[in-house]
């Protein structure tokens, strides 16, 4: 039997290596440091590549464009996690502390776990956690979580916001009676997540809903299918994720269901989700928070002060302007408004995460200034506060044509009104399970 | 000859049954654990503890308890971060549930439940071996995932299924920051430790290498099969439930079940499998190698490839490494890195002499 006497003695090598490595700082610059948690290897490197690619193009185009905020340049470096919690976490801890005296802004993990993982460590440290279009829904209560913004949309805006699109076709909310919805949902956490607003909503409009599990990873649904047939239902709500959505568009033709009556949800919206269906997809429609396309002011001068001058992220050149790389952008956009917002506030240097988080929760974008930055139609006006992290929770509706999306509505709005109490409702049992006294957003200013 | 053995005789049958029987090996033991209590919560800093030193811990924990099982007593199994999650979501829901709760009997109670659930688990094990085994031990991975995914009770009704941690207060004393983080696990995987090795060298550990060597010989000089092998599902899961509350509340503080996947019972094989079957420092060495050795060539290669190779690119070369030394490794030692240790000790003993 060995003896654990003299168990790290290799490990501590390589500890105290790596301890000289991570202590290696230079001097502060004026600089302002984003860390990327990013993904470009493993299953989900399609959504990395574009999402990172998309945001280090813009932060890019400020740098070259205008030297920055207000003197203020951008830098960042990566730190692959693979999608994995872990990894993420370690990415998390390791680049937090800013880079070469550059401070760090804010995070932007684009994945869930990852994001949830981090949520207690980002309040701890002061360091906003930015989950754009996803991300745990009470966190839009910001009195409660004051480091999380779930931007944009949060998953009960998004169900809520496809509900009023049918109603919108049906002729209005009212003629919702009667009608048949079935929900195809992922059986993960993240699938679930918005069953209970479907319910109710159903309940509330009277429309009859079906709720059908895929298993994970979900590509097997015959069964799904066939029951759906059986149902004839008017609308399928597909809540997919990966191969799900492909497997969902062929399956749907093999057994006669029509394209374009299904919606596909915030992660069944990209090229990735449609194009592998191939004509199966034709037709399908889904929500998207921004459209794909090169056709805006700011990405038409991304391609030019970046691309053109070769110093693009993306490696498929091909990619630009699709959903995941718009995505990227729109993120961009929204937190370097976070970051000149803060500087207004505490003048033209670097700034902590805790006043980029004052800048985030004051961001006010309306049409006016969206075309000042080149990005009106591509982001949607967006006004956040104290209590509301999420600030935009309209949606449009782009439908597949077998090769490209087109958009097809104008923004759709949820009923964030009625979401409010239940997210009120869960936030605050989260602050009472964790001892945390709620802000109080009167006094904020 | 770095060090003398002579000269030191066990005079007492206790002394005879000490874990180290020669006072160097003591003395270094004190030593190690003194350093790891006492000076490393002041060396280290946040990246030290919340991103290295804890999941290494938590992971030296996980493979002991699937040491026990599959090194031991010869049962395989790929369910382990099912039990870690029936751990996780047990020791919430007894937190939670049970006003003033103390967090160390959460964790204790969090381990009894994933005992439970382990030997429902094993109930096979009593009829099939080897690979076969192995498949019954995946359905505990699925179904304990879709049940805790499927009913929200266990994640009292959170809207995306997720776990948070508790307050981490033990006895009115926070340890919430990164370094009380690190010391609750710390302490927490030394007693578990500390009962594991005295376990297997008790009798009961006999009995399980026993059966690991061949059951049916094991049956024939009257060691009870059922009661052995489910002790050992027990054991295992026991532990394997309290890493995986620790995973939960000391490492990440937020989980959902899919954190507990198919690969996480990989990563665990993977440790004992490296570091060492059968062997008690085998899971730190296995740890070591699956978490440190992956980090260590990320920050390298952020120091000194980045922004020359592609991220991509740089991330599969790190990959290749990786699975080239692990090739290396297994090719060098089969038996896994706590036996290369072992074979450095013998050579040491009678170093400068060969053989």
């Amino acid at each position: 039997m060995m003896n654990i006497m003299k168990k790290p003695s290799v490990l501590l090598g390589a500890l105290a290596l790596g301890l000289i490595l991570s202590s290696v700082s230079a001097q502060a610059a004026n600089e302002q440091y984003f860390p990327l948690q990013s993904y470009r290897v493993g299953p989900y490197a399609a959504g990395g590549t574009g999402f990172f690619g998309g945001f280090i193009d813009y932060l890019q185009y400020v740098n070259l464009k205008e030297g920055g905020v207000n003197g203020v340049k951008f830098t960042w470096s990566e730190c692959e996690t693979e999608y994995v919690v872990e990894k993420g976490v370690e990415c998390y801890e390791r680049l937090k502390k800013g880079l070469n005296g550059a401070p760090a802004a804010a995070t932007n993990p684009l994945s869930v776990g990852i994001a949830y993982a981090t949520l207690e460590r980002s309040t701890a440290d002061k360091l906003p956690l930015i989950t754009i279009n996803h991300g745990r829904t009470d966190s839009t209560d910001g009195s409660v979580f004051p480091y999380v913004f779930p931007l944009q949309l949060n998953p009960y805006s998004e169900v809520s916001a496809i509900i009023n699109y049918i109603g919108d076709k049906s002729g209005g909310l009212d003629k919702l009676k009667g009608k048949k919805i079935v929900t195809l949902f992922h059986g993960s956490p993240y699938g679930k997540e918005t069953n209970p607003i479907l319910e109710l909503l159903a309940k509330k409009y009277g429309f009859s809903l079906t709720l059908l599990e895929v298993p994970h990873p979900g590509n097997e649904q015959q069964s799904q299918w066939l029951n759906i047939r059986r149902i004839k239902p008017d609308w399928v709500i597909l809540r997919g994720w990966g191969v799900m959505n492909p497997v969902a568009l062929k399956t749907a033709q093999k057994t006669g269901f029509p394209a374009d009556h299904i919606i596909g949800n915030i992660w069944s919206n990209s090229e990735e989700d449609a194009a592998p269906a191939g004509t199966a997809a034709k037709g399908f429609i889904s929500i998207t928070t921004h459209p794909s396309g090169t056709n805006f002011p700011v990405l038409q001068d991304i391609d030019k002060t970046v691309l053109k001058a070769g110093k693009g992220n993306l490696q498929d050149a091909k990619r630009f302007g699709t959903v995941y790389y718009n995505l990227g952008v729109v993120n961009g956009i929204l937190n370097v408004e976070a970051v000149r917002v803060a500087q207004a506030k505490f003048g033209k240097r670097p700034l902590t995460g805790e006043e980029v988080r004052w800048g985030f929760e004051n961001i006010k974008l309306d049409d006016a200034r969206l075309k000042q930055l080149g990005a009106y139609g591509l982001v949607q006006p967006l006004k956040l506060s104290c209590s509301d992290h999420e600030g935009g929770g309209a949606v449009r509706f782009q439908q597949w044509d077998g090769k490209q999306w087109k958009v097809i509505s104008d923004w759709v709005q949820a009923d964030r009104k009625l979401l409010r109490p239940i997210i009120e409702e869960s936030s605050h049992k989260y602050a009472k399970e964790k001892g945390i006294t709620p802000r109080d957003c009167a006094k904020e200013s | 000859m770095l060090y003398r053995e002579s000269g030191q005789f066990s005079t007492s049958y206790l002394a005879e049954g000490r874990l180290f029987k020669l006072y160097q090996q003591r003395w270094g033991f004190y030593a190690l654990l003194a350093f790891a209590f006492l000076a490393v919560p002041y060396l280290g800093n946040d990246y030290w503890f919340s991103a290295i030193l804890i999941p290494f811990l938590v992971l030296s924990l996980a493979g002991l308890g699937l040491n026990l099982l599959t090194g031991y007593a010869g049962q395989i199994s790929l369910g382990s971060a099912a039990f870690m999650a029936v751990g996780a979501f047990a020791a919430y829901n007894f937190q939670l549930r049970i006003d003033g709760m103390p967090l160390l009997l959460g964790f204790f109670f969090g381990g009894v439940t994933a005992a439970l659930v382990g030997v429902v688990f094993g109930l096979p094990s009593l009829r099939i071996k080897g690979f076969y085994l192995l498949v019954s031990t995946l359905a505990a991975q699925f179904v304990v995932t879709w049940v805790l995914t499927q009913f929200g009770w266990f994640s009292n009704y959170n809207s995306s299924g997720v776990i948070s941690a508790p307050p981490l207060v033990i006895l009115g004393h926070d340890f919430s920051s990164p370094a009380g983080r690190y010391l609750l696990t710390l302490g927490v995987a030394a007693a578990l430790f500390w009962f594991a090795h005295n376990i297997v060298h008790s009798e009961l550990g006999r009995r399980w290498m026993a059966v690991r060597d061949m059951d049916t010989a094991a049956a024939v000089i009257g060691i009870p099969i059922l009661q052995t092998k489910l002790l050992a599902f027990a054991i295992s899961s026991f532990i394997l439930g309290i890493a995986g509350a620790l995973w939960a509340f000391a490492y990440l503080g937020t989980v959902e079940p899919h954190g507990f996947d198919l690969s996480r019972s990989f990563q665990i094989l993977f440790i004992i499998i490296i570091g060492g079957m059968g062997s008690i420092l085998g899971n730190f060495l296995g740890a070591a190698f699956i978490v440190l050795l992956p980090i260590l060539l990320s920050n390298l290669s952020a120091t000194f490839l980045a922004g020359v190779v592609d991220p991509g690119q740089l991330e599969n070369l790190q990959k290749i490494i990786f699975g080239a030394l692990i090739i290396f490794f297994l090719i060098k030692e089969p038996a896994g890195l706590a036996r290369l240790w072992q074979a450095f000790r013998e050579r040491s003993r009678i170093w400068p002499l060969r053989f």
